[in-house]
């Protein structure tokens, strides 16, 4: 079946929605951490792994998203509200690549051994350095309310759309396929 | 373009009673996950004992000495090796136990606040390590030379330490606070005991060092037991004299531990204690009984020290849930508590500007 071209590819669909539900587990688990005694240790063990299967989907999906045609904008959106759309994306993907780095910097800075499953760990990418790792812990945190943040603006802006313009924007990245409204169009 | 203009068309069709009701709707969905954004990031619970709160009341009782572990603060640092002699193959898959040497880092301390503080016979000694092992994985263990550890929640241990903290006026602790608290963790008065009823070594040289909280171990068939583990010295066993102690110099037991291991290296035996179904996993005021299956895993040796100021052991978090594969941390909700605590202390300290440590490069250089 030919794709509606007012809808992202398959692949970014489902890439978009996979890395939906791990963003916000992964941005509850490194609250949750933080704040935890007795599931602190549970939590870092899944947080890091998480962490690096984020990286590499978000390395993914920046692959698809150059090989795949995108969808127009709606005529809904202003060039205002494209360009806020344009620069809120790129955000979202450069704190998807940066956060895991960034963690993963950190641990290499802090001396930590970098353990994935098991046996299973990566190098350390920095050299090990007080200083640079206290910077960098603090940055993880930063960014991580940052994308929390830039993930209610992308939240609100779609409801905005579904509810109050009724532009039916959602259906673009919705996982079924949506039938074309351009009924008219040859 | 022409598409979507059947729904463009729509806007209109919203009244304005309808509009607000659906922004209103959209900021109910935001505020609820900020909320429980919130509540996870434990801002609505304030009082929820956390690592950062842990830490809090060691500075609260120590006050803050920057760039200094909050904990064990007063400490050197060893390096040497662990020569495994395949023994713990049987019961542990963790590449430790092949076999062979794999080289060793770690600090010696007191458990004490103040990195200042004067070495005294009854302060809790540890031994820390960290073992390289050779497929990159690594193993830390923090040890302590008491019997078993006084509390068996995190919480105790928080209550413990303001309970027990110099009263200003005395300069020892208030007895009706210790009586208070012991009536909250009632398996403090046992635990003490045990911790008093043992004999004070001379040294860091001649104490035994016991992980204290249980772990486990699981083969290569996947079988688990449960385990503690202790450094038992090869050094023979001397009572501390408090005769011969030198008041008068403020790092005695230091001193002492540097000029033996110019020496001649210093050497434990990894004792891995095999426990039995039933033996308390979850609870480290409890010993295991005496009868239990002792496994001599191989030989710690370590033949360099060095001051803090120096080693690399410094800027390290023996976080106690830092294992390989093939150990694993028990249901013992004080492992957790501890990897959370450190890993805020060590948080802290990366990020503030460091001090010389009390056994200083010349001291160790002696």
């Amino acid at each position: 079946m030919a794709r509606n071209p007012a809808q992202f590819a398959l692949t970014s669909r489902l890439l978009h929605w996979l890395m939906a539900a791990m963003l916000l587990s992964m941005l509850f688990i490194g609250a949750a951490m933080v704040t935890s005694l007795g599931n602190y240790h549970r939590l870092v063990a899944l947080h890091r792994p998480l962490g690096i299967m984020i990286l590499v989907l978000a390395i993914i999906r920046l692959v698809n998203r150059t090989f795949t045609t995108l969808p127009p904008f709606p005529p809904t959106m202003s060039k205002r509200e494209r360009l806020i759309a344009s620069a809120s994306e790129r955000l979202l993907y450069t704190l998807m690549i940066a956060l895991p780095l960034v963690g993963w910097g950190m641990l290499s800075a802090g001396h930590y051994p970098i353990v994935m499953f098991g046996p299973l760990h990566l190098p350390p990418i920095l050299p090990v350095s007080p200083t640079l790792y206290a910077v960098l812990r603090k940055t993880h945190t930063i960014m991580a309310y940052l994308l929390f943040l830039a993930f209610l603006g992308h939240l609100s802006a779609i409801l905005f759309h579904i509810l109050i313009i009724r532009d039916r924007l959602l259906d673009r990245m919705a996982l079924w396929p949506v039938r074309s409204h351009n009924h008219k169009d040859p | 373009m022409n598409d979507n203009d059947g729904q463009s068309g729509d806007i209109g069709r919203i009244s304005s009673g309808t509009m607000i009701l659906r922004l209103a709707a959209i900021a109910l969905v935001i505020l609820a996950i900020a909320g429980v954004f919130a509540y996870a990031g434990g801002w609505l619970t304030p009082h929820t004992l956390t690592g950062a709160r842990i830490v809090d009341r060691f500075e609260q009782v120590n006050e803050v000495h920057p760039g200094f572990r909050r904990n064990h603060a007063k400490g050197v640092c060893l390096s040497g090796y662990f020569e495994s002699n395949g023994r713990g193959t049987a019961l542990s898959k963790a590449a430790i136990f092949l076999p062979g040497r794999v080289p060793v880092i770690g600090r010696f301390a007191l458990a004490v606040g103040q990195p200042y503080a004067a070495d005294e016979a009854n302060t809790v000694r540890s031994m820390a390590l960290l073992f390289k092992l050779p497929d990159g994985e690594e193993w830390r263990t923090g040890m302590n030379n008491i019997p078993v550890f006084p509390v068996n929640s995190a919480e105790g241990f928080y209550d413990l330490l303001l309970s027990s903290a110099p009263d200003p006026a005395t300069g020892k602790p208030d007895p009706a606070k210790m009586g208070a608290f012991i009536t909250k963790h009632p398996e403090f008065a046992k635990a003490i005991q045990l911790i008093h009823g043992q004999p004070v070594s001379s040294g860091f040289a001649d104490s035994a060092y016991n992980s204290l909280n249980a772990f486990r171990f699981i083969n290569a068939k996947g079988a688990e037991i449960p385990v503690r583990w202790s450094m038992v010295p090869v050094q023979a066993f001397r009572p501390f004299n408090s005769a011969m102690s030198n008041k008068s110099n403020t790092n005695q037991l230091f001193d002492a531990l540097i000029a033996e291991i110019h020496n001649g290296a210093l050497q434990w035996h990894l004792i891995i204690t095999v426990g039995q179904p039933g033996d308390p996993t979850a609870d480290a005021t409890l010993p295991w009984p005496s009868e239990r299956q002792h496994i001599d895993a191989g030989t710690l040796t370590i033949d360099h020290i060095e001051s803090e100021d120096t080693s690399p052991a410094r800027d390290l978090n023996f976080d106690p849930l830092i294992l390989p594969d093939g150990i694993a941390g028990s249901d013992d909700p004080l492992l957790s508590a501890r990897s959370a605590a450190y890993s805020s202390s060590f948080t802290r300290r990366e990020g503030e500007p460091k001090s010389p440590s009390a056994v200083s490069t010349a001291e160790t250089g002696k």
